[in-house]
């Protein structure tokens, strides 16, 4: 089921830009942006058991560095950016993860998740109050994304290199998580202790994923400042980690898929509500993300994915015909 | 050389005296066993060899290392495998993966991000579910075993990462007799394996697999020894016909 939602989900996407005006495919291109923090966050707390509030730290930073390079140094390459601003969200998360997650003992849930979330909280206050980086108002103007002589323009050429990005990512994810490698996360998040009595070192694997997620959210960063042309501190801050949380919590923990469909749906949700209910829709829509929450909490993938297809199979799978004939021999 | 050598440890927990001055030798390729009555510390013990409990004072070592404050990864690397009282299997994995993890878990993290050694580890993975008898399972989720079942898969899991020393917390809680009985004869040849120290309530149980027995009471040894010595000691005798 869930390859059957992946394949419906590329499939809408890859026609969109054909059925929608430009204000659409706009805002089309800024959901499928936002999709890869949301993928990150599912690779943290949906495989690792990682809980962080502090994407938009990484995804801030990025977006940040990406438009100092466009205003400052006049790299709008998307060769140039693209690697740099992936490698700024990794090395950012390599840091944190080296407070966080690498000391002498296991940290609980709780420390990281408030490491994270002063983290994100820091970056804010100080892009508010730094001047270079343009204060509350941020960086305006900046230019627009190249590729040698081309100039990559919002709009459907945009979205597309964005729905390819996400691709990519979502299938970099999804072999990750499908391996042996994601064997152990997913015992990690069951029995983190009994991991460990394996010998495996439980924190060195979070921090590799923990940095992988800050990558990919340094990826997605640079891409939406280029989009939106300007980049403010909100863009780092606590509000947008906690929709990141939200996103995935509402679509589907661990399933990746989840985080995706956790996106469109709220966004979507968020314009028609915003449309028709201009005073009270944020009303309606967090009474919608804590009923979901609450009360269906593999969210809204769980409505069609049993709790066995979430956690799949891992690796390559040469034997399953030998090892099915062994149920005879029970 | 003892592969194993316990050292004047002690554990307290608040007001409570849970070990004082533990002393305790595991030679290799023996089958010792731990008994007492509840409460004397033997679960305790063995949390504080196998990493999950830092001892207040004393020294742990094995083969030859100081291994006294050493993380739990550390100590599995060095030898050391665990199956805890209460069984801790992975419940959404299948019995297959579960033994798979514990195989892989010295696997380079490139091999096992790219997934390479699946295949080269299918014959161990089966074997290790045959010899206990889980192969037919292979395929279920281990949170779908019995409970039998799933202490033979602790078991096997922690087989499966080939130590030197075998921790095992009361193997046999909660099983049938037949499971018992199957129990025994599965541990006997894990012996030409690797050593094991076993925490164990039934009596006529550990005195049939084990070659040493060590009599823990109110956090001490009270006394070591063979099957039959320990059976004779009036110590011993006095605190399971007064106390268990």
């Amino acid at each position: 089921m869930i390859l059957v939602l992946e394949l419906v989900l590329l499939a809408v996407g890859l026609v969109l830009p054909l059925v929608l005006d430009h204000f659409w495919v706009v805002l089309a291109t800024r959901i499928v942006l936002i999709c890869l923090p949301a993928l990150s966050f599912d690779l943290l707390w949906g495989y690792s058991g990682i809980m962080s509030f502090g994407q938009a730290l990484f995804y801030g930073t990025a977006a940040y560095s990406a438009a100092l390079l466009a205003r400052d140094a006049g790299f709008t390459s998307i060769f140039v950016i693209a690697p740099a601003c992936t490698l700024i969200g990794l090395v950012l998360a390599l840091i944190m993860a080296w407070f966080l997650l690498l000391g002498r003992y296991p940290p609980s849930t709780i420390f990281v998740a408030l490491g994270t979330l002063t983290g994100a909280y820091a970056a804010d206050r100080l892009a508010r109050g730094w001047y270079y980086l343009g204060g509350q108002n941020g960086i305006p103007s900046i230019p627009p994304l190249t590729a040698g002589p081309f100039t990559i323009a919002e709009g459907p050429i945009y979205y597309y290199l964005a729905l390819a990005v996400l691709v990519v990512v979502y299938a970099l994810c999804r072999v990750l998580v499908r391996s042996q490698f994601g064997l152990v996360l997913a015992g990690i998040r069951q029995q983190e202790e009994r991991i460990s009595f394996l010998g495996y070192r439980v924190q060195h694997f979070k921090a590799i994923v923990f940095t992988l997620a800050g990558g990919i959210c340094g990826l997605s960063g640079a891409l939406a400042a280029f989009h939106d042309g300007f980049v403010w501190p909100n863009l780092l801050g606590v509000l947008l980690s906690t929709q990141i949380v939200l996103y995935v919590l509402f679509g589907g923990v661990g399933t990746l898929v989840g985080a995706v469909i956790g996106v469109a749906s709220i966004e979507y949700v968020s314009f028609l509500l915003a449309d028709n209910f201009q005073t009270f829709w944020p009303i309606l829509l967090g009474l919608l993300l804590l009923f979901v929450v609450l009360f269906r909490r593999s969210g809204l993938v769980g409505l069609v994915v049993t709790e066995r297809e979430r956690f799949g199979r891992f690796g390559r799978t040469p034997v399953r015909a030998d090892v099915g004939r062994g149920h005879g021999s029970a | 050389m003892a592969l194993l050598e316990v050292s004047g440890v002690s554990k307290r927990f608040g007001e409570l005296r849970a070990l004082a001055g533990v002393d305790l030798r595991v030679e290799t390729g023996q089958i010792h066993g731990l008994i007492g009555p509840n409460g004397s510390g033997k679960s305790t013990l063995m949390k504080c060899i196998a990493g999950a409990l830092i001892p207040d004072a004393g020294a742990i070592r094995f083969a030859d290392r100081d291994l006294t404050r050493a993380a739990p990864s550390e100590r599995a690397r060095a030898g050391l495998s665990i199956k805890f009282q209460i069984t801790s299997v992975l419940p959404s994995l299948s019995v297959y993966d579960n033994v798979l993890l514990a195989l892989q878990s010295r696997d380079s993290l490139v091999s096992l991000l790219r997934s390479t050694t699946r295949r080269a580890r299918h014959e161990s993975v089966t074997a290790a579910l045959e010899r206990f008898p889980l192969r037919g399972r292979a395929d279920q989720l281990a949170g779908a075993l019995s409970h039998g079942e799933q202490q033979w898969l602790e078991i096997a899991m922690a087989l499966a990462t080939d130590p030197t020393l075998l921790l095992l917390d009361e193997p046999t809680a909660g099983m049938s007799l037949e499971e018992r009985r199957l129990t025994g004869e599965l541990l006997a040849p894990i012996k030409a394996r690797c050593a094991i120290l076993i925490v164990e309530h039934d009596l006529d149980f550990i005195r049939d697999v084990s070659d040493v027995l060590t009599v823990l009471d109110q956090g001490s040894v009270l006394d070591t020894g063979s099957v039959e010595a320990i059976q004779a000691s009036p110590k011993v005798q006095e605190v399971y016909l007064t106390r268990v």
